[in-house]
């Protein structure tokens, strides 16, 4: 094992497993986000629910274990994208073909996948500006104290809904999270079954199976963001 | 009934390794449809020899499509616009009359040009020396059910082995990488009972000497898998990097 990510293999698994892993943590984010949604199906008055997903995100002693982990998952998966992609086009050479690339059926997304990761980190900054200092009391914010329903009970906790809201009134705002949305599902398009092939897992009766599946991760993820994005700013 | 075509071509020159290169654009009339584009290359050749000028360099020997020799990126494409052929079995129909054909060598790090169309394969070989064999001397022919395979494994090891090394998955990919030959070249042995035995050893040294050479890391975009004249499947880079990891967790 002593020099496994010394290997082009072995780089590419550390892309394929933290990758994994942020897709992951985007399945739990978004599964709190839907909450913004659920509040009157449920019958919960506005925000209660999404505030009590804050509380327990907050306390959870499990999320302030796993916090740091996907701090690295996000390093690792940045650092070795830009050492992999360094390295490949030190590969390529520097002379292009005249005749350009007229190869088809070659997917859009396998081949722009940094693009797409660049605007996936910049729309990572702007939301990191917009929630995750305010909450961590990085940036100035004074939420009301609010209650909710908790497991039963009734806990006391930040008004994070109403931060959220807000921010989703504005339509710059709202734009860039729906590019970022969109971004995120074609980078997933790809980067799912990628990830399969990577770790081994992938021979000619799951290359399609996978293709699907990615196909359908990236439409939740990607489309899911984007509809809670849209609907705040549409309905709420 | 006979067609002849007229075709203007802009090929790569390029006088030795440290030469710069440049396009040259010459004029062949009278082309045959039926005839292969390497013949046409031939014709060129000659022609350019009558004019007392220095014939293209270019790669060839069989000429039927097993040998690995011919490259060629004609038009945006490794081996022509034509699907799962080599370059000497590209026909001159799949070619219009009046049309400019771009040819150039392949293009990646590992591949320098050596003169005009012809690149520096050696680094195929290097890799093949690394473990791409079975060390053991498996004997004569053995009775067909000597040693029973199962007919998929037999299909998919017989599948890999058609990899013929021309280096058009290298010269299609974007990051220069070489893993659909690797994978081709452990996959057809790993499959195997004779194979089977050094796979984990194989499968190390040859990622490492590809590794070393410079080649650059698979992103499964697939355009290797599309331009392959083999039409060898990406599937097998997959059963590379399941054979790489557990040989590596192994140790």
């Amino acid at each position: 094992m002593s020099n496994l990510l010394t290997a082009s293999i072995g780089r590419k698994l550390l892309m394929s497993i933290s990758g994994l892993f942020l897709i992951l943590f985007l399945f739990v984010h978004l599964t709190i986000n839907s909450f913004l949604l659920l509040d009157g199906v449920l019958g919960f008055e506005e925000g209660q629910l999404f505030n009590a997903g804050v509380h327990f995100m907050g306390t959870n002693p499990l999320i302030k274990i796993i916090e740091p982990v996907l701090a690295l998952g996000f390093l690792v998966h940045i650092v070795y994208s830009l050492i992999l992609t360094f390295q490949n086009m030190k590969a390529r050479g520097p002379q292009r073909y005249a005749s350009g690339k007229k190869t088809k059926g070659v997917e859009w997304t396998s081949q722009n996948m940094l693009p797409l990761g660049i605007a996936i980190f910049a729309f990572l900054v702007v939301h990191i500006y917009n929630f995750y200092m305010k909450m961590k009391g990085i940036l100035p914010w004074e939420p009301a104290e609010v209650e909710f329903p908790f497991f039963g009970l009734t806990a006391t906790g930040e008004d994070a809904y109403t931060m959220v809201h807000e921010t989703f009134q504005n339509l710059g705002i709202v734009i860039v999270y729906v590019i970022g949305s969109i971004a995120l599902a074609f980078h997933l398009t790809h980067g799912f079954w990628s990830a399969f092939q990577t770790i081994g897992w992938n021979n000619n009766i799951w290359m399609p199976r996978l293709k699907v599946i990615s196909s359908v991760v990236a439409i939740i993820l990607g489309g899911g963001f984007t509809v809670i994005a849209l609907a705040q700013y549409l309905f709420f | 009934m006979e067609k002849t075509i007229n075709l203007t071509l802009k090929v790569w020159r390029q006088n030795g390794p440290r030469e710069k290169g440049r396009f040259e654009t010459y004029k062949v009339n009278n082309i045959s449809t039926d005839s292969s584009f390497l013949e046409m290359m031939d014709i060129l050749n000659e022609q350019l020899i009558n004019e007392n000028k220095e014939p293209v360099a270019f790669d060839h020997d069989c000429r039927e499509g097993i040998c690995g020799m011919c490259s060629l990126y004609i038009n945006g494409r490794p081996h022509g616009p034509d699907d799962d052929v080599t370059t000497c079995q590209l026909h001159m129909r799949k070619f219009n009359d009046g049309d400019t054909i771009t040819i150039e060598p392949w293009r990646s790090a590992a591949f320098p040009v050596i003169k005009d169309l012809i690149v520096n394969r050696h680094a195929f070989d290097q890799i093949i020396a690394a473990g791409g064999y079975v060390s053991v001397s498996t004997g004569g022919v053995p009775d067909a059910n000597a040693i029973p395979i199962p007919k998929k494994d037999a299909d998919d090891s017989m599948d890999a082995a058609s990899c013929i090394g021309c280096g058009a998955c290298v010269a299609a990919c974007k990051n220069g990488s070489a893993m659909l030959f690797v994978s081709a070249k452990v996959s057809h042995l790993a499959l195997l009972p004779q194979g089977r035995v050094e796979a984990a050893r194989r499968a190390k040294a040859m990622v490492a000497k590809m590794d070393e050479l410079g080649f650059g890391n698979c992103t499964n975009t697939g355009a290797c898998e599309v331009e392959c004249p083999k039409s060898i499947s990406l599937s097998n880079i997959a059963r590379l990097n399941r054979e790489f990891l557990s040989a590596k967790l192994k140790d």
